[in-house]
Order: structure tokens, then sequence, then C-alpha cells
């Protein structure tokens, strides 16, 4: 057995389940659910205990995948990422995909999400620009996550795939 | 024009048409 790539692959997708796991869970459940419960005046139970855990989770739940999946890449990681090697497109399109989405947790959806969750001062203006930024980089995220994952594992079955 | 990221199905098929482009893109510079 190798252990570096086969802990690395087991770590990236377990990560990567609770990830992107959470991700859906924001964008199939959470976003109907807080709608319905500001109209009903339940809103606060979401905001206070719901959100900060689910956000946490899900932000170094990215970072942890996106850390296994450069160590499964190992020495193939540049091939990978400025597709030298023929071998390494597919997965070299689905890490890309996955970068970008790094990105988007952490430059788009959590800093936006502190603003909106009051875990940083911001006026409504502000607030209101952080909710459709943040929702617009999670739909983003969730679109991206269709072709990511098809390429995730077309990377490792490419015959399947691109035979 | 709508954001088609506004709505959920509008998010899975814009997902799904970038899937084919990628996919076609991939196959085409692999030469299948």
């Amino acid at each position: 057995m190798e252990w570096v790539p086969a802990i690395s692959r087991w770590i990236h997708l377990m990560a990567g389940v609770m990830w992107i796991g959470l991700l859906y869970y924001f964008n199939f459940v959470n976003v109907a659910a807080a709608k319905a419960a500001a109209a009903d005046g339940t809103a606060a139970g979401i905001s206070k205990h719901v959100m900060p855990r689910a956000l946490l989770y899900f932000r170094w739940a990215a970072v942890v995948t996106w850390l296994a999946g450069a160590a499964l890449l190992g020495r193939h990681f540049f091939e990978a990422f400025v597709f030298l090697n023929r071998a390494y497109y597919a997965i070299g399109i689905g890490a890309w995909l996955g970068t970008i989405m790094l990105f988007n947790v952490w430059v788009l959806i959590w800093p936006n999400q502190k603003k909106i969750l009051g875990i940083v001062q911001a006026t409504d203006d502000e607030k209101n620009k952080a909710r459709r930024v943040a929702f617009l980089a999670s739909r983003t995220n969730t679109a991206f996550s269709i072709p990511m994952l098809y390429f995730m594992a077309a990377g490792a079955h490419s015959a399947l795939f691109f035979g | 024009m709508k954001n088609p990221l506004d709505s959920l199905w509008g998010t899975i098929i814009s997902g799904l048409i970038l899937t084919l482009i990628l996919h076609n893109i991939v196959a085409y510079a692999l030469g299948g």
C-alpha cells in the first residue's frame, strides 16, 4: 500500500463530501428555509445556531479537500494545473474548478456571510449587497460542482469517460 | 434577462451545460 496517495484520496473524498454536502444543504434547503423562516419571524434561530456551525465545517472542509487533493496529485500537481500531460487533462479541469470554488468560499462567501450574520459590523445596505454576492457565489459553486465532480470521476476513470 | 443562478433549476442546467462544453473540449484535446 502506498500510504500518502491512499490516505490523501480517503481524506479528499471525506472532506469533499462534507464540503459539497454542506454546499447542497445551503442551496437546496437553507435558501428556501431561511426565506420561509423570515416570513414567520423564526429566522433568528437559523442565523444564530445553524449557519455559524455549518459555515465553520463548510469553509474548513473546503481547505482540507483542496490540500488532500494537492497531496494526491503530488509530483503531478503542476502537470495537472497547466495541462502539460494528456493523462491529467480531466483531473486538471476538476482541480481548476475546485480551486475556483475554494476561492469563492474564502473570498466571496465567508466574508459576506460574516456581514449577513452580524459577526462583523455592516449597515443594512452593506448586508443587502453581501447577501447578493454570497448567494451568487454559492450558486456559482453549486453549478461548478456538477462539472467538477464529473471531472474528478473522469480523472480516475479516464477510459470510461473519454475512451 | 433573468440570471439563471437565481433558480435552482437554472443553476443545475447551467452546471450541466458547462459539463457538456468542458467534456467536449477535453474529448477533442484527447483526440476522441
